[in-house]
């Protein structure tokens, strides 16, 4: 490895340093070299399209002059004859951190810090745009030669840290010189994340969702100081306008937050490259919707070892599914004529760049296509395609000489030439000495047989059949070969100069006995048997299996998504929560996503019929408080996030989304949970598996936002003594200093004055003007009671009390005030506040006149509410079909859907579940779950899955054991047990 | 909605009439008490349709048949036809009466510090007066099992019946069983540490399943003679290698149960429980050749793995009784103390995923009393033993119907009042009154 550096930079500096015209030289004599190298009889990839065979490349300081089939060589040129090899631009890397370490990680601490802890710069410490990567940029020669071994020439490198990152620099991997001549564009581009600084502790943005708000709110405060109108001074806000132009790049690393990142650049339409997560495939429809340019990571799992049936059972469809599928990502994305740059981002060693992408070129991922996300593509990302990307003249002299094709198993990487100076990874003249030799001595015959790839050769030996150890090094033409007998442990050295024109090769032996002999190796035919077995390989590696997709990916997931169907249910118990109460023996007709009909006797020709002769039908269950499918859910970095919002961050792969349906669950209202008095904006969904996020989201809702009273909010139950507020009566004080300062940031906005846009006062304005609905988690009657007296303060009412345990004591106010209780029916005692918990709530609510729901808040609870509603039958004796509406109407009311959904009326969607049993029971089980006419549960259905799901994971171990046969990586799997979210999860 | 308040204002009277004094122990049956014309479910996977069921002293003398045999009715006669009689209903494994509210500290006495603390007790630590406790019984869940946690072996339980002064008066057994919690083969990733918080293969699965075998064969060596030095900690193993106590194991994975009914049978411990167990079914084979009973993990949980059916933690226990397992169910988890009462909707809930009704029934009486030890006295209505039970409305596994209006246990007549009630009570009237 030394030497090639070594031999490297013996040859080079005498050809070429980028020239310093005005820097004085002291050290020796000043002068020039002003030779041309020209590269003739080669096949010369101009660009990844533009291909000339048996031409000449003219170099001259560092720059392509020109190329083509007949190039005028003036004399004093240097003419290399690459004889049929391959010339490519070398690779461009356009996000990597090459050459600049990441901050020091700040040490944990007990208390959070919440205030920034910087002077002059932007409030939030994780927004640095002015940090200039050039201002660490330190050239690594050795990181620079693992790149250079990958077919790199260029990277764009800038500090991988925190959420608005700064300006990065564009280098070459050229280990003469300086950074002077390196530097191909000191800001070269903006970067940003969804990633906190490591360097920063400050608490804000504490979710995903919060990420997205802040680089959301930064833009506007941006604008805001663009235009004059701030009187302080911001270091951070000058330095991002001053450099708004430059070439934009966001990190998302999943497929969700790829549609967060595309968002953001919509709205302030910043035109951000995407730095992807390697799963785009999965939802490459919504993925092309963005019409953004990508770059794209490849570190594509590792199989998993599946000889242990006990951890085994720990993989998930889904983590099989995606080493099965993951290769795949490249050739969907560009069979989706997406535009997208590869890197090395994410790859534990560079190393494994060529091996990926050769596995997904494998996979299907066109050549060309590579070529030119690793050339032209980001080049033109980084707005530099007149300088690297291509060999077109006047372009930096960075290419590639190889023995063939790139990208070939078999091809030889020879040269990385950058800014004209070689680099050798393997020799050009080295002879390729791969075959069968037969040695033949006065004492043995050795059989040697070498093999692998031409940088790492491996050598078996034998002699009569019995194996021998051996080690082969081969080096600058010089071969040396150690063979050692393994039952005697007797050792023969070799070495011999392999010569250019002969197939044989001969030299010095050293027997055990010391005693020194000459040796001739003779080639040997290639047998028969092994070229059969190299076809037959070849033909294994075509037969790719890849397991279908489905709708969500993982697990139970659909292999169409369901339709709206007519469907006629005859002869049910109809739960109507209408005026007619509950018939017996009745029909219903659901067609085109509505309830049709309801009576006896219907009939509706073709169409599927239920016989739902001794079962229940009603409508779905709605739950008003959960936190399923969703991957962030509190947003505690501040007392108030209301800029926040769910919508963002919905995970339409949570199982528990599936398992709701199991449960008759149809409409859920995701709440941000209660680590501050002022939440996150909801998101309500109907659980349509399979949908994507827009898709989950129910169409037209109203606005909510998620408030928070009590123990949580004033941090009482962990070490947290910093956050305002403390107490209950710091609750209401920062209540009505949030209205007030909405109420004063409505009448500057009203006024025609400058303002600065604050997402967070939108949303409260909002509030005062009762365009959005508070839903508040609440416990104890004295911070009810004060809630209430603080909106009506501000001539608004709470929509709804949430956990509103003891509701019960002030239930007459609630009537009085206009508030719904959402409660638990029979939680208690797990913290302080709930001591006075009652399951007796809910009844006294009702009877007070309140509409009162059953909520989960909990992924367990949320299938099977119906059980939880029955409870009340028992404590307080409430009617059963008034139970019922707890779960179904009443809460539809509280979300303001009642006109829609929440009872099986002609023209409501038709969201019904069949239940086995009378619905209240114990013993009821939901068989077939409708959304708007669309079966997404049905219990006969699932059996299937559960048999799929087996047949699936058997022919994905066999998949992965067939690998590791192959000799690749292997991991142990790793039981990922999803954290369920609950208001309290952080 | 009028009726409705109606039903409510009688019910306010009815409380009016008659004001328990809160929680206070019921005192020793003195007079003969006859239950009639029930439907007795007896625990033990039977029924008798229209019952007669006659205590004295504590104790049960006659459960027959009214239209079978013509035994006098005895001693103060509760007509109950149409209603239904059950056995009180056992919680086993949990920290009822050591936790009293889940968040606060000063209220939590369930772990103590140490790895191996067999001689530590729930017992002493018992709160008989606790909240908690009291708002179980109507419900119908009269005795339950009070386990410590933590640890590698986290102390001794006991036994108790949910009506007592004191924890001397409301022992059951006491010191019935030692908790040993087996090394998981997987463990969470030290994610402070900058670790994935997956699970991960446990690499120190062996050590400490050595550690554990060094302290078993150290208190059983500790046994053999008559110690010098006092060392309690080995001292409270011994009742495991004479069969007077039993070992509940707390594993959920094959492999875990599998190595933990190994390593303690060959180290000379016979009687044990597997607890959580939620692989049990799939080495069932493996179980019933050891006699291994089970006390199967909450019904109302979410399956472990995404691809697991939906329902796998409703029918765990139905798969073991399939098998013939002797299984029992149990209520450890997040606020299990509150969660205990919801024991029979448990077993109600098992019933759904097709056991019968009787014999998901037995998951909650005799099933849990013959795991524990108790089943000569507890768990079913049979001559002879106490006369723990109490009357219902309707089925009691189901929420609706489960709706107490009388509870014995050893024959005393309990309170149904509880801190909850007397809310309720309190604030229907507030509002009743406006």
């Amino acid at each position: 490895m030394k030497k090639i550096v070594l031999l490297c930079l013996t040859l080079v500096s005498v050809i070429n340093l980028i020239a310093q015209d005005y820097f004085p030289t002291n050290t020796g004599l000043k002068q020039e070299n002003n030779n041309y190298t020209a590269f003739t009889n080669a096949v010369i990839f101009i660009t990844p399209n533009e291909v000339i065979k048996n031409g000449t490349l003219l170099i001259q300081d560092g720059k392509v002059i020109t190329s083509g089939k007949s190039v005028t060589i003036p004399k004093n040129t240097i003419i290399i004859d690459l004889n049929g090899k391959h010339i490519y631009p070398s690779f461009i890397d356009p996000y990597s951190g090459f050459g600049i370490l990441k901050p020091e990680k700040t040490n944990r601490e007990r208390s959070p810090q919440y205030e920034s802890k910087r002077e002059g710069f932007y409030w939030n410490d994780h927004i640095m745009p002015e940090n200039k990567a050039i201002d660490k940029f330190k050239y690594t020669s050795k990181k620079a030669d693992e790149l250079r071994k990958a077919g790199f020439g260029v990277v764009n490198s800038h500090i991988m840290d925190g959420i608005a990152r700064g300006t990065g620099v564009l280098v070459t991997l050229n280990d003469e010189g300086t950074n002077s001549g390196r530097i191909i564009n000191d800001i070269s581009g903006q970067y940003f994340s969804f990633k906190k600084s490591q360097a920063s502790r400050q608490s804000y943005p504490s979710s995903h969702m919060g990420s997205i708000a802040l680089l959301k709110q930064f833009q506007h405060d941006a604008k805001w100081y663009a235009e004059g109108n701030a009187t302080n001074k911001d270091l951070s806000l000058e330095a991002f306008n001053a450099s708004k132009n430059l070439p934009a790049f966001i990190e998302s690393g999943d497929k969700r937050k790829d549609i967060n990142a595309d968002d953001i650049s919509d709205q302030f339409n910043l035109n951000y490259t995407i730095v992807g997560g390697g799963n785009e495939y999965e939802t490459i429809e919504r993925i092309k919707a963005t019409q953004a340019k990508y770059i794209i990571p490849i570190n594509f799992p590792e199989a998993y070892d599946v000889t242990d049936p006990y951890s085994l059972k720990h993989l998930t469809i889904e983590e099989m599914r995606d080493w099965n599928q993951a290769p795949t990502n490249l050739k969907v994305l560009a069979d989706n004529n997406i535009e997208f740059a590869l890197t090395t981002f994410k790859l534990k060693k560079v190393s494994e760049f060529n091996t990926n992408l050769k596995k997904a070129i494998k996979y299907g991922y066109d050549k060309t296509k590579a070529l030119e996300s690793l050339t032209t593509v980001p080049a033109a990302m980084l707005g530099q395609s007149d300088k690297v990307g291509s060999l077109k003249n006047g372009r930096y002299a960075n290419f590639l000489i190889t023995s063939g094709e790139l990208f070939e198993e078999e091809t030889i990487l020879y040269e990385n030439w950058v800014q004209g100076n070689k680099n050798v990874i393997n020799s050009l003249n080295q002879k390729d000495i791969r075959g069968d030799y037969a040695i033949l001595t006065a004492e043995k015959k050795f059989e040697i047989s070498i093999s692998g790839k031409i940088d790492k050769l491996k050598s078996k030996v034998k002699v009569d059949t019995v194996a021998y150890a051996s080690k082969l090094n081969y080096k600058d033409n010089w071969l040396t070969l150690t063979i050692t007998n393994k039952e005697t442990t007797d050792i023969y050295n070799s070495t011999a100069l392999i010569e250019k024109n002969n197939d044989n090769f001969s030299g010095l032996l050293i027997s055990p006995s010391g005693k020194e002999t000459a040796f001739t190796a003779i080639k040997q035919k290639a047998s028969e048997e092994n070229k059969d077995k190299k076809e037959d390989k070849k033909e294994d590696e075509q037969e790719i299996e890849i397991v279908p997709l489905t709708y969500p990916n993982v697990g139970y997931g659909f292999s169409e998504l369901p339709k709206q169907q007519t469907i006629l249910f005859k002869n049910a118990t109809v739960w109507t929560n209408e005026e007619d109460g509950i018939l017996t023996e009745t029909d219903v007709l659901v067609k085109n996503g509505k309830i049709e009909k309801i009576g006896s006797n219907l009939s509706a020709g073709n169409t599927l019929t239920v016989d739902a002769t001794g079962k229940h039908l009603t409508s779905g269950v709605i739950d008003e408080h959960s936190h399923i499918a969703a991957f962030s859910i509190n947003e505690g970095g501040q007392n108030s996030s209301a800029e926040v919002s769910i919508e963002d961050v919905l995970d339409p792969e949570d199982i528990n989304i599936y398992r709701n349906l199991a449960g008759g669950v149809t409409t859920i209202q995701i709440l941000h949970g209660s680590a501050n008095p002022i939440g996150g904006r909801s998101a309500i969904i109907k659980p349509r598996w399979g949908s994507d996020s827009d898709g989950l989201l129910y169409k037209d809702a109203p606005k909510f936002i998620k408030f928070a009273l009590g123990e949580n909010v004033k941090q009482s139950n962990w070490q947290s003594y910093s956050r305002f507020p403390q107490t209950r009566m710091g609750v209401e004080q920062l209540y009505i200093n949030y209205f007030t300062r909405a109420q004063e940031y409505e009448a500057k906005k009203k006024s025609g004055n400058a303002y600065r846009y604050d997402e967070e006062m939108e949303v409260l304005v909002e509030i005062l003007n009762k365009e959005r609905f508070i839903s508040c988690h609440s416990y104890v009657q004295s911070e009810i009671n004060m809630l209430m007296k603080v909106a009506e303060r501000f001539d608004f009412r709470i929509n709804t009390f949430t956990h509103i345990l003891e509701g019960y004591k002030v239930a007459d106010k609630m009537k009085e005030h206009g508030v719904g209780g959402s409660t638990f029916s029979d939680w208690w005692a797990y913290k302080y506040e709930v001591k006075d918990a009652i399951p007796y709530n809910a009844t006294i609510m009702a009877n007070a006149g309140v509409t009162v729901a059953i909520n989960s808040d909990n992924a367990e609870m949320s299938r099977r509410l119906n059980q939880e509603a029955a409870k009340s039958v028992k404590y307080g004796g409430m009617s059963e079909e008034e139970a019922w509406k707890m779960v179904t109407l009443n809460p539809a009311k509280l979300l303001h859907l009642d006109d829609k959904v929440g009872s099986v009326k002609v023209g409501k969607d038709a969201d019904l579940v069949l239940w086995s049993d009378h619905p209240l029971s114990v013993y009821a089980k939901a068989e077939k779950t409708l959304i708007e006419g669309a079966v997404y549960f049905d219990m006969e259905t699932d059996k299937l899955q559960r048999k799929a799901i087996q047949e699936e994971k058997n022919k994905l171990v066999n998949l992965m054991r067939n690998e590791k046969d192959s000799g690749e990586k292997k991991k142990t799997p790793i039981k990922r047990k999803k954290r369920h979210l609950t208001c309290e999860s952080l | 909605m009028k009726a409705f308040k109606n039903i409510i204002s009688l019910v306010i009277m009815s409380f009016n009439l008659v004001v328990f004094a809160q929680q206070t122990p019921a005192p020793i049956q003195n007079e003969t008490i006859t239950i009639s014309g029930a439907t007795a479910h007896i625990g033990n996977g039977t029924i008798i349709k229209n019952s007669i069921i006659t205590f004295e002293n504590g104790i049960l003398i006659a459960v027959a048949d009214a239209t079978i045999s013509k035994i006098a009715l005895k001693g103060t006669i509760i007509d109950a036809t149409g209603k239904h009689v059950y056995p009180g209903f056992i919680a086993p494994n949990t920290t009822l009466g050591i936790v009293e509210i889940d968040a606060v500290r000063p209220t939590r006495d369930e772990d103590e510090l140490g790895e191996f603390i067999p001689n530590v007790r729930s017992l002493i630590a018992y709160n008989a007066e606790s909240k908690v406790v009291e708002s179980l019984r109507p419900n119908g869940v009269l005795i339950a099992q009070i386990t410590p946690r933590g640890g590698t072996i986290s102390g001794t339980s006991s036994i108790v019946q949910l009506d007592a002064w004191n924890w001397e008066d409301a022992v059951v057994k006491e010191d019935d069983g030692v908790h040993i919690n087996w090394p998981n083969s997987y463990a969470r990733g030290r994610w402070w540490l900058g670790e994935s918080s997956a699970y991960k293969a446990n690499k120190n699965y062996q050590e400490e399943i050595e550690n554990i075998k060094s302290f078993i064969l150290n208190s059983k060596t500790y046994g053999k003679s008559t110690p010098k030095k006092i060392n309690e900690a080995f001292k409270a193993m011994q009742g495991l290698f004479n069969g007077h106590q039993k070992m509940f194991v707390h594993a959920q994975g094959e492999k875990e149960m599998i190595d933990a009914v190994t390593i303690l049978k060959n180290n000379g411990i016979y009687n044990v429980v597997v607890v959580g167990a939620y692989e049990a079914y799939k080495i069932s084979d493996f179980l019933k050749k050891n006699d291994i009973s089970v006390l199967i993990q909450r019904v109302h949980s979410t399956p472990e793995r995404d691809d697991e059916d939906y329902d796998l933690p409703y029918k765990l226990a139905k798969l073991l009784v399939d098998e013939g397992i002797l299984v029992a169910l149990q209520t450890s988890g997040q606020m299990e103390g509150m969660n205990t009462r919801n024991l029979p909707f448990y077993a109600g809930q098992v019933a759904a995923q097709g056991l019968s009704k009787e014999k998901a029934l037995q998951l909650i009486t005799e099933n849990p009393a013959k795991i524990l030890g108790i089943d000569a006295n507890y768990g079913t209505l049979e001559i002879g033993k106490s006369a723990t039970l109490f009357i219902c409305k309707g089925d009691a596994l189901d929420m609706r119907t489960n709706i107490l209006s009388q509870a014995f246990i050893d024959g005393r007549e309990i309170s149904l009042e509880t801190h909850q009630t007397k809310l309720w009570k309190r604030y229907s009237e507030k509002y009743s009154n406006n």
